[in-house]
């Protein structure tokens, strides 16, 4: 039986900022939805305490999105779209990198998923995850220049 | 003598391979004619189309979502234009979420007959694939009467459809329910307890629940494995709420209980087909919502302020308000997702697209290890891949 959709919004801030002091930077509610900052240094602590919780069970990522908010500071952004396919519970985990020379710890190791995933970030944002099995592009060819999804990307004038 | 040496042999499959079924590249790592590692090499069909639409209006980019999983191209539509209509905060009538609902199992119904053909011709019965072409012909003669395109339909607009459905469609839509199960049940006693068949599918390429959800799989490639998992019923949208339909699920999570899933899919589709047709709401298809959407043509003929409206919206579009959605509809090979950013401008600041085969394919080796070569073949057509949404 697949059980019907239930909203946290109401539970899990407070509980993420009870088991993790500081770890919750912003609780965001955007058209219903639910999205955290997250420091990045409890990021890995965060991600599997909400896989392994059973009142949580976030045991599916469905996908790991980079936004680059150019003459914004942090200039980028890292969203992780989770879901509990067990509790029918869905959130995203906002995580800031001010620079390029600031790598994320990958997640691929609590969810198979981000593997592929974040080598997608990697290769379009050129955001680093540190601890990732194979960290390779994933669409453009390997001796590529640049990162096509960034704002400052030309649109023209090359190949 | 010398020690013996063990090598692996590395051998190049596609990026021009007929069962690829498009531009992919599988690197086989092969031990006599054991694989020991399938590295996907992708990329061939990357378009960006995520970075296109930040150079578009929200409502220009509903065509390029038709090449996407362009197999099945409304149900893209829709997980696009819901996810608009969520940030702009407004609904689309009843008669357009019917409609909706009906080309969406249309579709869904179309993308797996080009599955069931292709993925059996793969396996060397060319029989079926000429039914399930036939059977296919009708849906996409349906699609081209409502909206003139044959496989990239942009029909489903934001707050709506393009335009009502002519007279008597929904006639033809009713002869295609009443004949298509019958044509089902010949497909079936070609294939399913075909001793060839069965041979190439139970046991192989097997993946267990637990691993298909870390893999992220979705879809019938995530059903086959028995995780009872469909977002059309875990978070209804459009108009299945209000439909009655059953989620199939398989238990080995093999080749041939992937095939079982989507063959009972198609007949779930089809009772939703039946069920969206003969409860069809009257009324309009598409939203009222001056800031966002174009009066109706009479209207713009009559009326100057819906004139002047319709110009605008033409011209600068709407903007919805700062934020963000997570738009996520049941596709026909999984999750197909649209992650939107507004800031507030016309044009969207960021478009992520899940691509429910790019996430399927990363799978791949996991379920390859230790197969027979040939049987790579059975399982790439088991988790029934698109090219254009793997690589977007």
């Amino acid at each position: 039986m697949i059980t019907p959709r239930k909203d946290v919004g109401e539970f899990l801030p407070p509980a993420l900022e009870a088991k993790f002091p500081g770890g919750v930077l912003e609780v965001l509610r955007s058209r219903g939805e639910l999205y955290l900052r997250i420091a990045s240094a409890s990021l890995l602590d965060v991600c599997l305490y909400l896989r392994d919780e059973e009142r949580w069970g976030f045991d599916f990522l469905a996908l790991v999105s980079g936004v680059d908010w150019l003459g914004k500071e942090p200039r980028f952004e890292v969203v992780y779209h989770l879901r509990s396919l067990r509790n029918n519970l869905r959130v995203g985990l906002k995580v800031d990198v001010p620079d390029e020379t600031v790598a994320l710890p990958s997640v691929s190791g609590i969810w198979k998923t981000a593997d592929w995933l974040e080598r997608e970030v990697f290769d379009l944002f050129g955001i680093r995850f540190t601890d990732h099995p194979d960290l390779r592009r994933i669409m453009m060819p390997d001796d590529w220049e640049g990162h096509p999804y960034r704002k400052d990307y030309p649109l023209e004038g090359r190949g | 003598m010398g020690a013996t040496e063990q090598r692996t042999m590395t051998l190049n499959m596609g990026p021009q391979h007929p069962s690829t079924h498009g531009v992919l590249r599988l690197i086989l790592e092969l031990d006599g004619e054991i694989v020991v590692k399938v590295t996907p090499e992708l990329g061939y069909l990357h378009r960006a189309i995520g970075k296109i639409a930040e150079g578009l209006r929200y409502e220009q980019f509903v065509p390029y979502t038709d090449r996407l999983d362009y197999l099945a191209a409304s149900i893209n539509n829709l997980g696009y234009v819901q996810g608009v209509e969520k940030l702009m905060e407004i609904e689309a009538p009843a008669r357009a979420r019917y409609l909706r609902v009906l080309f969406c199992e249309l579709s869904r119904i179309e993308s797996h007959l080009i599955w069931l053909g292709t993925h059996i011709l793969d396996l060397g019965a060319t029989t079926p694939l000429f039914y399930c072409f036939r059977e296919r012909e009708t849906i996409r003669d349906l699609f081209e009467e409502v909206c003139g395109a044959r496989m990239t339909h942009a029909y489903f607009r934001i707050g709506g459809v393009r335009q009502d459905i002519p007279t008597g469609f929904l006639q033809k839509v009713r002869e295609f329910y009443r004949t298509f199960p019958s044509r089902l049940a010949q497909y079936e006693t070609l294939i399913t307890n075909n001793p060839i068949f069965l041979r190439r599918a139970r046991g192989v390429g097997a993946i267990s629940a637990e691993k298909a959800v870390a893999y992220g799989l979705s879809g019938p490639s995530l059903r086959g494995s028995g995780v009872e998992w469909d977002l059309r019923k875990a978070e209804p949208y459009a108009a299945y709420g209000d439909l009655d339909f059953e989620v199939p699920t398989g238990a080995n999570g093999d080749v041939y209980d992937r095939y079982l899933v989507r063959i009972e899919e198609m007949k779930q589709s089809l009772r939703l087909v039946e069920q969206a047709a003969e409860n069809l709401p009257e009324g309009a298809v598409k939203a009222d919502a001056p800031q966002f959407i174009r009066p109706p043509r009479e209207e713009v003929h009559r009326n100057m302020q819906a004139m002047i409206r319709y110009f605008y919206i033409t011209m600068h579009g709407g903007s919805p308000p700062p934020g963000e959605v997570y738009s996520a509809v049941e596709g026909s090979k999984g999750e197909v997702a649209f992650y939107l950013v507004s800031d507030g401008t016309p044009k969207p600041a960021r478009v992520d697209i899940r691509g429910p085969s790019f996430v399927n394919l990363s799978a791949l080796n996991e379920m390859s290890k230790g197969q027979y070569v040939a049987d790579l073949v059975a399982i790439m057509g088991s988790i029934d891949i698109v090219l254009g949404e793997v690589d977007r």
